[in-house]
């Protein structure tokens, strides 16, 4: 360094030369013991590289006398974990739906299985809340279509409905339109019928004309006070809940079209308790009624 | 107002002497540098003389206090009811409890450790500005094991000089036991100071007992291990070069101390012109000082006070002690060091009288400032409730609606019941006509739930309110918890996406 010696006066120490706004910068040498501290991190390095893993190689790497694994950490978790679960999962698949309701800590391990596995199975078609959209149904309020107590969620969930299972939940809306059993007008009239049926204001004359229609065709599975029946899943038709949609046109088009929407069983893809988890995890959600 | 202390001024910079005695470990470390120097600098060692005085009894009494208080505090036992500890000051980290005497800290509140933790730095500012570093002289942990490290190295090696000629001498049988005895008492006091640190942290009297078998936790064998050698090391092998290199304050505290901060002070006006002085010899005409150099053999930090305020100094007195022990022998007044201030030398210089301001503007501010974080701290404790109430909305859906338009909103509450009784809650809910609070499954009206002694319980309900009470999509709300002694409630809003027809 090319620079002119110069001892500071204050301290006694020599400057390096360098100079900020007339403030010197004085070459005091490190401490020893900072020497020390050096070498003392590059035996713990030492140490390291003989008990955990360290130094890679073409095949592999050096294990560590320790064995140290993350992965393996990770692995022996989920394995106690699984062991853990394993005995809930034996409570749960002995106990009645009815038991586990009334066990606060039964209860909330389904409630938390039962969320997990509603999230990657269901929410696809009802929605991660649940509450379902058009044609799908809405878990979550007081209107059930097959039922709305325990078992007849656990058997829903369990067969499904117009599956293909050979004990699912089937039934058959007509498509009067399409399939010409009535005519366009009747079918505006009924619909007058049906939005009358739900207490809203209709066309009292069309609804009158089409009285006779709706206890020949439609009283069966609806019911002759419009009410529905949930063995045959067919919904009330004078609350304000529907799959299809409230107005008119969602109306018509259901008599037209006579849609049914398919829910797939789950029986063989979930295990028994993981479906009955999943029933006291819908039906709290709903209520619990 | 600034003014700039000019410790240069006079002959006698730096205190370099050719005659024999006691020249500082600082003056030392110059001299080896000019003679070579090198890219590091090995620590020269410091032989503090035992002092003896006014300042050194302090020093004893508080070593004693505050070692005292360190040991004993985690034994001491505190009546709490039920399944709580008995142990009157515990950090509970499996438990997620901090107790203290009669408070209990859960860790939500964990704001008042950071009053705390503001009130001492702040108390720390002004008495640094009122009195210079009391702290660093007295009261730091540092300080506190340095001196009985040193004080069990006189023990064993005598005082300043008969060290100095045992580092000096080869070894012997004399010098190896006393270096071994001397370094595995350090390792004792270590190990006591690591060891009494885990009791802060389990139950001492379980702990105590489950360490010597093996069974305590792998923290506390960690921690008393890493503590052992910190201490072993700062305060045995360290000592100043934890003050001069580790520590952040010394090189901070600049900014607190002003011309009317004390310190200790080498009193120049007074001790200025300095040389030997012989029995008899008129003080006439020349300064009190007789150059003994007893200031600089007691010094811990191995520095010369009369070079003026230095980083290294840590304020401890103990110069004041030996100059003072001199000054009598010779029959002079004492304080030629004393606790002085930088405005009351240059003013005595001036032949003015000294003033010593207490009420300075940064005082003041520090002073307001301390006192309005105390008051706050204090205030929050005083008032803090023993329950809480948390209202967690659903997110989704955020309402459900039934088949005859009720609307239905989910709630999750978590209720902390901080009182040492289980405690059995009634919930309503406010805002909504009519409104009705139920737990998912529970065919009961109205919701009572029991929520055990120091726990947290999260009870997640339903609010149904019929359509015609529904008049805004979202309407203020409140949840409102009351047990027979306590009392809590939380806003919240009842959603209904919109107002019904």
């Amino acid at each position: 360094m090319a620079h002119e010696r110069e001892t500071d006066q204050v301290s006694g120490v020599e400057t390096t030369g360098h100079e900020w706004d007339g403030i010197k910068e004085l070459d005091n040498p490190l401490p020893r013991w900072w020497l020390w501290s050096f070498w003392a991190g590059v035996g713990v390095a030492v140490v390291l590289w003989v008990l955990m893993p360290a130094w890679p190689g073409i095949t592999g790497y050096t294990r560590g006398v320790l064995h140290q694994s993350d992965r393996g950490d990770v692995a022996r978790d989920l394995a106690a974990l699984t062991a853990q679960r394993g005995a809930e999962a034996v409570k749960l698949q002995s106990a009645s739906l009815e038991q586990i309701e009334h066990d606060p800590e039964l209860q909330n391990y389904a409630l938390q299985v039962g969320q997990s596995v509603f999230g990657d199975n269901c929410a696809t078609c009802h929605g991660q809340g649940g509450v379902g959209s058009k044609g799908y149904a809405n878990l979550r309020d007081d209107v059930w279509l097959w039922g709305g107590t325990l078992e007849d969620i656990q058997h829903t969930i369990t067969v499904g409905v117009r599956s293909g299972h050979e004990g699912a939940r089937t039934s058959q809306m007509p498509a009067f339109g399409r399939d010409q059993m009535l005519k366009v007008g009747e079918i505006r009239d009924l619909t007058e019928y049906v939005v009358r049926l739900s207490g809203r204001q209709a066309d009292r004359a069309a609804a009158a004309r089409a009285a006779p229609i709706f206890a020949a065709q439609c009283a069966a599975c609806h019911g002759a006070d419009g009410k529905g029946n949930q063995t045959l899943g067919a919904p009330n038709l004078t609350d304000s809940e529907w799959l299809y949609g409230a107005d008119r046109a969602s109306i018509e088009g259901q008599i037209y079209n006579g849609r049914g929407g398919v829910m797939p069983s789950w029986q063989g893809r979930l295990s028994p308790e993981t479906i009955k988890a999943m029933a006291v995890y819908v039906h709290t959600n709903a209520g619990g009624r | 107002m600034v003014t700039v202390i000019d410790n240069t001024q006079g002959d006698n910079t730096h205190s370099e002497r050719s005659a024999a005695g006691p020249v500082s470990a600082a003056a030392r470390m110059r001299r080896k540098k000019d003679g070579g120097g090198g890219l590091y600098k090995p620590r020269a060692p410091i032989y503090p003389k035992l002092a003896h005085g006014r300042w050194r009894s302090i020093k004893w009494a508080l070593l004693l206090l505050t070692l005292g208080v360190y040991y004993v505090t985690p034994w001491i036992r505190w009546d709490r009811p039920g399944r709580l500890p008995d142990q009157a000051v515990l950090v509970d980290f499996t438990g997620r409890r901090f107790y203290f005497f009669d408070i209990q800290l859960w860790p939500q509140e964990v704001y008042f450790f950071t009053g705390l933790l503001v009130m001492a730095a702040l108390a720390l500012f002004l008495t640094t500005s009122l009195f210079g570093r009391l702290w660093c002289g007295y009261a730091c942990p540092q300080t506190i094991w340095t001196d009985l490290f040193i004080a069990v190295e006189r023990f064993f090696e005598g005082d300043r000089n008969q060290r100095m000629r045992l580092d000096a001498a080869p070894m012997s049988f004399d010098k190896l036991w006393r270096k071994a005895g001397k370094h595995l008492t350090w390792l004792a006091i270590a190990f006591g100071t690591g060891g009494a640190w885990i009791f802060y942290f389990h139950d001492a009297p379980t702990l105590i007992r489950n360490f010597w078998i093996g069974q305590a936790p792998m923290t506390a064998y960690v921690s008393c291990a890493v503590l052992t050698g910190t201490t072993y090391l700062f305060a045995g092998w360290m000592r100043e070069q934890v003050c001069i290199y580790m520590c952040p304050w010394p090189r901070i505290q600049g900014a607190m101390l002003d011309q009317h901060s004390l310190q200790v002070t080498y009193r120049r006006d007074r001790g200025e012109p300095r040389g030997a002085h012989k029995k008899g010899q008129d003080w006439a005409g020349r300064g009190d000082c007789v150059d003994c150099g007893q200031c600089v053999a007691v010094c811990p930090m191995g520095i010369d006070i009369r070079d003026g305020a230095q980083m290294e100094c840590i304020n401890c007195g103990l110069c004041i002690d030996a100059c003072d022990d001199i000054m009598g022998k010779l029959d002079r007044p004492k304080g030629l060091i004393a606790y002085d201030t930088d405005a009351a030398v240059a003013a005595r210089s001036c032949g003015e009288r000294p003033r010593y301001p207490l009420i300075r503007s940064r005082t003041v501010y520090y002073g307001a400032a301390l006192t309005v974080v105390s008051a706050l701290t204090l205030w929050g404790l005083v008032t803090r409730s023993q329950i809480e109430l948390h209202v967690i909305r659903d997110r989704n859906p955020t309402f459900v609606r039934m088949h005859d338009g009720a609307i239905r909103d989910g709630y999750t509450l978590k209720i902390a019941n901080r009182s040492f009784e289980d405690q059995r809650f009634e919930v309503t809910f406010d805002g909504v006509r009519r409104a009705r609070v139920w737990r998912p499954g529970e065919e009961s009206d109205g919701l009572s739930v029991v929520v055990p002694a120091d726990e947290v319980l999260a009870v997640r309900v339903f609010v149904s309110a019929p359509a015609e009470a529904v008049s805004a999509p979202s309407m203020p709300a409140r949840f409102v918890v009351r047990s027979p002694a306590l009392t809590a409630d939380a806003k919240t809003v009842f959603l209904s996406g919109a107002a019904n027809p």
